[in-house]
């Protein structure tokens, strides 16, 4: 796994430099395009990241995450799930940025290299912001009635909760 | 909804903090969450300014008209009510492929065009017809090749190979995604004769 995440970026750069050089892209003219669209992308990100990351540290500086944590600690137990990523699991299909605000708080905590830290990894990086996705297309097109959009996307979202603890103890046997 | 989770979360702090005593800290984090927030706007600037740029590249080379040629077989069978060569499936296409590439600014707009497409020929104004609830549980569900965002954070905190998590979201992602295009076929039964089309 290791040697596969040293590779990953490398390969990918040089797959995609090579690729728009056949293609006879402007490279960096293309890149500095794309990357302005990045930052506008990211800075606009902050406003929401100020208030949510401020709520879960006060969350966490209260105790109150505590408490939940040990109060959910025997649903997580059954799911086979470690407790820490629970809050994770409520806010990710509401809250984009709620969702970065609570894996920064798990890798601060446990660590990103702990069962916890890769759990809520692939958990973030397997799922996206399920309500926002429905809000936006089908209110983009007034569309009122989603009938079964919701009931499939949550199960997709817990599928891929539950699977991604199994797909960390079979990656990373020794964790 | 925000609206409502955003205030109980920081209530809730309040009433516990008053309750466990720990009013000096909570005030410290106060303070300090606002500038841990600004603090990972800034690490993450970087690395999505980088990988944002490298993705223009490689799609102004046509890769996402070439990958889009490469799913039209299977959205084709997933969005049988609509012409397979017509706009709604090609729309479809290009939104699927952008999601894989990370590329979230332009998949957007390519969805919505999908949907417009698809409501032009839906038969009750205001319902969901099957092939939008399809559309819109494919795109609830990650399919990013790289997390780009998620390797900026696991790095930020010191993982030794940030993308060694990589493959086991890929393994997850494809399950939950699978899961989801079977519900939503399973589902496809409720309010019948809403959703269908023409």
């Amino acid at each position: 796994m290791e040697k596969f995440g040293s590779y990953l970026v490398p390969v990918l750069i040089s797959l995609i430099l090579l690729f728009g050089f056949v293609k006879k892209v402007p490279l960096f003219d293309t890149f500095l395009d794309g990357a302005k669209e990045g930052l506008k992308s990211t800075v606009s990100i902050a406003p929401a990241l100020i208030g949510l990351i401020t709520a879960v540290s006060m969350l966490k500086a209260s105790g109150a995450l505590d408490i939940f944590t040990a109060a959910i600690r025997p649903v997580a137990a059954f799911l086979g799930l470690p407790p820490e990523v629970m809050p994770l699991t409520l806010l990710r299909p509401v809250s984009g940025s709620g969702s970065i605000a609570i894996l920064d708080h798990i890798f601060s905590t446990c660590g990103p290299d702990s069962f916890a830290g890769r759990v809520a990894s692939v958990m973030m990086g397997s799922t996206e912001t399920t309500f926002y996705a429905v809000a936006v297309y089908f209110g983009a097109v007034g569309i009122k009635k989603t009938r079964h959009t919701i009931p499939a996307a949550v199960t997709a979202d817990m599928a891929s909760f539950l699977i991604s603890a199994l797909a960390v103890r079979l990656f990373f046997p020794a964790a | 909804m925000m609206n409502i989770i955003w205030g109980v979360l920081m209530l809730i702090s309040v009433a516990c903090a008053l309750m466990t005593g720990r009013m000096q800290q909570l005030s410290d984090a106060v303070l300090s969450g606002a500038g841990d927030a600004v603090q990972l706007v800034i690490s993450m600037l970087g690395m999505m300014c980088l990988w944002t740029g490298l993705m223009k590249i490689a799609d102004a080379g046509g890769i996402t008209r070439i990958l889009s040629r490469l799913f039209a077989p299977v959205m084709r069978k997933l969005f049988p009510d609509y012409e397979p060569e017509g706009p709604a499936v090609r729309a479809i296409c290009m939104n699927v492929t952008a999601n894989l590439l990370g590329l979230g600014n332009a998949a957007t707009p390519m969805g919505i065009a999908a949907m417009k497409e698809m409501v032009k020929t839906n038969r009750t104004t205001g319902t969901a017809n099957n092939s939008m609830a399809m559309f819109v549980v494919i795109n609830t569900a990650s399919i990013q090749l790289l997390p780009t965002m998620l390797g900026i954070q696991r790095a930020r905190y010191g993982s030794a190979t940030p993308f060694d998590v990589v493959p086991a979201v890929w393994v997850t992602s494809v399950a939950a995604l699978l899961v989801g295009i079977v519900m939503a076929k399973v589902l496809e039964g409720w309010g019948r004769g809403h959703g269908k089309i023409r």
